[in-house]
């Protein structure tokens, strides 16, 4: 059994303790929002925050966990990223978009002002396939004015 | 009765289309969302002419029950045909409502007007509206195509940039095909034959058993059952299938000069006159086999129950797959029920329909229990079907002033379009499976798959093809974003340059005395002021400025590309700057996600995309071995839409592939000096250039 928090609730997974973050996510707490791109730890489409710590999910095993805090796309509807990338129209198929929000949530984190090469050298690691790149970036730069005008991330 | 557009001849009944109830109209369509926006722009289309808010519209599309059959959602068509159809749908019901209401209400239906769904006389509410007076109007009838949809003055929707409908939902759980959960439902995976032709001679299903998995079984059709993803991932790992009868490919297949050895059917379109004599040119382009790579690997979700086989899937077309199922299961496409259900982008044939088709067997299998199927990523690298490797060989004879008299050209192609029954993946396992003849497609050049955009869209006075169909490829290939399209421009456009080269012209220069079309020439002028193309400096420079352009299919959306790159053993995207012509477009910004999106999956492809073949067939297995543009790599892309909106709808979805990689090669080709013809142009292909 793995006592973890995830959205700030406390949650208890009763899977193998090798099971990957990410299907303990899906299947046992029914939140989806992180998706299955690869298993391989290569697309970021299953990103998540772990204490902070953006993680590809599908390649943490749930035993590694105990007492540790979990951050989905689900804990960040809140976040000033997810009207931002709304309002740029940034995304096609959306399948990378959960991923992208992550990765632009924790550099907001450490980041507030960020650069557009900073921008795109932290969501390097993310793949988007459709080419909604250009929005995604303007999107993140949207956030951090957001952030910076008093609509700070809960 | 008018000519109606393909998709309201094939299904003209109004009430297949709208429905109004409770408040809400609900529309139903066959065009389905795959990423490109077209349920809002479609939404914007039905709200428009039938005069209601979006937010009254219910959408359903997709659905073998409930919606109309538009076919497949490709070739860009779903705004030319479905929006067209959608259009004419809704102008009719409107006129049949306001017609009723006129006679209601003793006045003339042309005093009436629609707000939000309130029928008004002078302005003032009658009480009626189209809820209300659904008892007395009959959808149930056929469409004429008579009423006139509105004139663009009064368009208060179509033409605003409309926020995507389906995007929200996307930003949290819940959206896709992959996160359906049916109660009792099992995840099972195929044990995927490595080879076509090759036979399973064992599976460990001692060892399936201590996971908790069993296999199910029908001729080379193997399948794994688990309760969770876990244990079938376990069950897979432990399965260790061994199949006798593989062939072995070697790795020089994997490029489209292999392909150009092999038997082909030879077709012959265009002047049967011999080029003319005189000064020529010639030159061969190529580009390898390409992964669709979608971002989630293909996924499905069936349930045979009370003699229904019920399947939710993201395939573009869900009655050609139903078509395609029954014939492999061998029954009526009438017991079979195909939802479409949101999945990642697929830009052509995925693997979505080859994983449909793995649950609908295993669901007819397990009768009762309802089934899931996610394919690993290393299969939808290896097995998903693949855009075909190609050659274009041109040969132009010059007239005295140096422009093209004559162009000859000599394509070499995989087949583009493999949809057909029987094609699917686990077809061919099944101990009912049939011999295939040889897939064949059309040659003509419009709207063409190996041919498509081989006809130059400038004023050459003759011009003859031959199309090589090549059977034989050693992997499988189905349509990918522009099919042949991409290659043909690509060829093309990088042909045109060296001709003006050749004469020592300038290359924007020299598409513009070969283009009699004003609004083609008007994209390539304006393209060339966006870049400052005038101050383009001399070759060899290490900085370079390229240009492509192309009418997709040669009557659909037009665009020009320009590329600034840098480039010395490898190229650098600097800034990419885009014209294009949609006509009237339905939602502005809905258009210019569909050209950057295709501009960056060109670019991407231009520069480093290659399936790799070895001896087990697919080598390329992860993102690891197929690498495509990251946001570092991608440089600012500016976009002009020509303001045409009087002129019909354009897809523009595909209509930047090819002369965005056209962009990309001219431009290395004038920063390096050295011309790279084949792609992708990568490092390799650069060094082993500039040393010949």
């Amino acid at each position: 059994m793995t006592i973890l928090t995830v959205n700030g609730t406390l949650r208890e997974s009763a899977a193998p303790p090798s099971t990957p973050l990410l299907e303990v996510l899906r299947n046992e707490f029914a939140l989806t929002g992180s998706r299955f791109g690869c298993g391989e730890e290569q697309c970021g489409a299953c990103l998540v925050l772990i204490d902070g710590t953006p993680t590809q999910s599908c390649g943490r095993e749930i035993g590694t966990l105990q007492g540790r805090a979990v951050t989905t796309i689900e804990g960040l509807q809140d976040h000033p990223i997810i009207a931002a990338l709304i309002a740029e129209q940034a995304g096609q198929c959306g399948y990378c978009l959960s991923g992208m929000a992550v990765a632009a949530a924790a550099l907001l984190a450490r980041n507030a002002t960020p650069t557009r090469a900073e921008i795109a050298t932290a969501l390097d690691p993310q793949l988007c396939r459709c080419g909604a790149h250009p929005r995604i970036l303007r999107a993140v730069e949207r956030a951090a004015r957001m952030i910076a005008g008093g609509e700070m991330p809960r | 009765m008018t000519d109606l557009p393909k998709s309201l001849a094939d299904n003209p009944r109004l009430d297949r289309w709208l429905r109004f109830a409770e408040g809400r109209v609900h529309v139903s369509v066959g065009k389905v969302e795959i990423g490109q926006g077209i349920s809002t722009a479609l939404a914007q289309i039905a709200a428009e002419e039938l005069d209601v808010s979006l937010g009254r519209l219910a959408w359903r599309a997709g659905d073998t029950q409930l919606a109309p059959d538009e076919g497949s959602t490709s070739s860009s068509l779903s705004i030319e045909i479905g929006g067209a159809s959608l259009r004419l749908v809704c102008a009719e019901t409107r006129a049949l409502f306001l017609a009723e209401a006129a006679r209601l209400l003793n006045a003339a239906a042309e005093e009436l007007e629609v707000e939000d769904g309130a029928i008004l006389h002078a302005g003032t509410p009658t009480g009626h509206d189209y809820w209300s007076l659904v008892p007395r109007v009959s959808l149930a009838r056929d469409a004429t195509g008579t009423a006139a949809p509105k004139p663009r003055a009064q368009h208060r929707l179509v033409g605003t940039s409309t926020p995507r409908r389906d995007l929200p939902g996307k930003l949290t759980g819940g959206a896709f095909v992959h996160d359906m959960v049916l109660p009792g439902m099992l995840h099972a995976r195929v044990l995927r034959q490595p080879r076509p032709g090759a036979t399973l001679a064992a599976v460990n299903e001692a060892a399936l058993a201590r996971h908790g998995a069993r296999l199910v079984r029908s001729g080379d059709f193997a399948a794994i059952l688990a309760p969770t993803e876990a244990t079938l991932r376990a069950a897979v790992e432990a399965a260790r299938p061994r199949w006798d009868n593989a062939d072995t490919p070697t790795p020089a297949m994997s490029e489209a000069a292999w392909l150009a050895t092999q038997p082909a059917d030879i077709r012959t379109r265009g002047s049967e006159a011999a080029p003319p004599p005189g000064r020529s040119h010639a030159a061969t382009y190529s580009r390898p086999y390409i992964a669709h790579a979608s971002l989630g690997p293909s996924c499905a979700v069936a349930h045979e129950h009370n003699g229904i086989l019920e399947v939710w899937t993201h395939v573009q077309g869900v009655y050609p797959f139903r078509i395609n199922a029954a014939q492999t299961l061998q029954r009526a496409p009438e017991t079979i029920v195909v939802r479409h259900a949101h999945g990642p982008g697929c830009y052509g044939h995925n693997g979505a329909d080859d994983a449909a088709l793995d649950a609908a067997i295993i669901a007819t299998l397990v009768p009762g229990t309802p089934v899931r199927v996610l394919w690993s990523r290393a299969d939808e690298f290896a097995f998903a079907p693949a855009g075909t490797a190609m050659q274009t060989a041109l040969r132009a004879v010059l007239d005295a002033e140096g422009m093209p008299a004559d162009l000859t050209a000599t394509i070499t192609s995989g087949v583009h379009v493999n949809r057909a029954p029987g094609r699917l993946l686990a077809s061919r396992t099944l101990p009912n499976a049939q011999p295939l003849p040889p897939p064949a497609e059309s040659s003509d050049p419009y709207p063409g798959t190996g041919a498509r955009n081989i006809v130059p869209y400038y004023d050459i006075p003759t011009w003859r093809y031959e199309h090589r169909l090549v059977a034989g490829t050693p992997i499988r290939t189905s349509a990918l974003r522009g099919l042949g399209a991409v290659v043909n421009v690509f060829a093309l456009e990088c042909f045109l340059d060296e001709l003006a080269d050749l004469v020592g012209q300038d290359p924007a220069a020299y598409r513009l005395r070969l283009l009699s079309d004003p609004r083609a020439r008007f994209l390539v002028e304006r393209a060339a002021a966006m870049s400052n193309w005038s101050a383009r400096g001399p070759a060899g420079t290490g900085i370079g400025l390229g240009m492509g352009f192309a009418r997709y299919k040669n009557k659909s959306g037009y665009a020009c590309v320009v590329v600034e790159v840098e480039a010395d053993t490898e190229i650098r995207l600097r800034h990419i700057w885009c014209t294009a012509d949609a006509g009237l477009a339905i939602n502005p910004d809905g258009v210019r996600a569909q050209l950057e999106g295709g501009i960056i999956q060109a670019a991407s492809m231009a520069l480093k995309e290659q399936l790799r073949i070895d001896e087990t067939g697919t080598a390329t297995r992860s993102w690891a071995d197929y690498p495509i543009l990251r946001f570092s790599e991608i440089p600012p892309i500016d976009i002009e839409l020509a303001n045409t909106p009087d002129e019909p709808s354009l897809g523009m979805g595909e209509c930047t592939m090819g002369p965005t990689a056209a962009a990309i090669a001219n431009a290395a080709a004038h920063a390096l000096g050295v011309r790279v013809r084949d792609m992708p142009l990568s490092r390799e292909r650069i060094v082993a250039t500039a040393a010949s």
